[in-house]
């Protein structure tokens, strides 16, 4: 269970300026990606664009987790950005390269479909409601990335995922003005 | 048709501290035949070995790194092709160890063995340059300056089994040898 759960959905979504910033605030430099249509145009396009940031384009997420892997052997922090398909489709990579191996592997994950009026556990599509109780059996930490003021959880839970060598994913329920 | 660990063992008389990034099979041999600090171990899931080795070579890119894939791993990212290509890392070769089979896994055939090149996808996946082997004498003649060339680079070695080395998965994902590797990364 995330340590938002319950918290209100309503209020103006977070700006793709915002968590593009908080990145950079925790010394990320490199996005390794896949485009999600979630975070799409407020994010990717956003980073794309972003001289100071180093874009991975990559032909399947699992590529990803391991590309940040790799990173953090060399001390470079970095992000992974999907969508919840690419993180199902990834499970066996980051069981065992972020979670067994215990490493820092930094996701920000579009919940593609998710309905604006509920929480995610109660979505209607299966795809959307087994993410996070998939991520609490993974053991791996969670939070949503979904309305202004979200953003400020990024660079405290990213730090921490550095500083205890852990994945941590947050979950983008809205799409990033 | 060459044998595997006489290929390593070429290679290993080659070899100048770079990180070598070994799979399964490969990686087996390569610590046998060349145990070093800078052996990176720990790919995790089957086919990950060239995406480790692409975070490896751009977040060092003053280091070379070296990848000793499985045909069957690569088939299993055969995106790592295409996404190695794009972002192009000078300092990255790929090896693959084609030998036809899923030889971790039962010795079954991999689909297309004998028919698919994987030259061929590397080349047309934007690799700068890309060569085949199938004799041991000419890839240890050609090897020295293979491996000073510009990457991405991409090698095929036509091989066979050769001698048993100890399976010894738990040292893959050994969390020591992975601590043991960003100690002599960092000192590198």
């Amino acid at each position: 269970m995330p340590a938002d759960a319950g918290r209100a959905t309503g209020g103006a979504a977070v700006r793709g300026s915002d968590i593009i910033a908080a990145v950079k605030r925790c010394g990320i430099g490199t996005v390794v990606a896949l485009p999600d249509i979630v975070t799409s145009d407020g994010l990717l396009w956003p980073i794309a664009r972003d001289p100071a940031l180093r874009l991975v384009r990559v032909c399947k997420e699992d590529e990803g987790v391991s590309i940040c892997a790799g990173l953090s052997f060399t001390g470079t922090r970095s992000l992974l950005l999907m969508q919840h398909t690419g993180l199902l489709d990834s499970i066996n990579a980051i069981r065992a390269v972020a979670v067994e191996y215990a490493l820092p592997v930094c996701m920000i994950v579009g919940l593609q479909g998710m309905e604006p009026d509920r929480e995610p556990p109660q979505s209607q599509k299966y795809g959307v409601r087994i993410v996070e109780p998939l991520l609490d059996v993974m053991g791996i930490d969670h939070a949503r990335l979904g309305v202004r003021g979200d953003e400020a959880r990024i660079a405290p839970a990213f730090d921490r995922a550095w500083e205890v060598s852990r994945p941590f994913v947050f979950l983008a329920t809205r799409a990033p003005e | 048709m060459m044998r595997r660990d006489e290929c390593l063992k070429v290679l290993a008389r080659h070899h100048c501290g770079e990180i070598v990034v070994p799979a399964y099979q490969a990686a087996f041999e390569w610590m046998a035949i060349r145990p070093h600090p800078l052996t990176y171990l720990g790919t995790g899931a089957m086919g990950q070995a060239s995406s480790h080795a692409l975070g490896l070579a751009l977040g060092r890119p003053d280091q070379r790194v070296i990848v000793l894939d499985g045909d069957g791993s690569l088939l299993m990212n055969l995106g790592s092709l295409v996404t190695i290509g794009a972002a192009a890392p000078r300092n990255l070769l790929h090896f693959v160890c084609e030998n036809g089979t899923y030889e971790a896994n039962g010795g079954h055939p991999i689909p297309g063995a004998g028919r698919v090149s994987f030259a061929g996808l590397a080349r047309a996946a934007g690799y700068r340059s890309v060569h085949e082997f199938a004799d041991l004498e000419d890839f240890g003649a050609r090897i020295a300056a293979v491996l000073k060339e510009d990457g991405p680079v991409f090698v095929t070695l036509k091989v066979v089994a050769g001698d048993a080395y100890p399976q010894d998965f738990p040292a893959l994902h050994d969390a020591e040898q992975r601590r043991r590797f960003r100690a002599a990364l960092a000192a590198a």
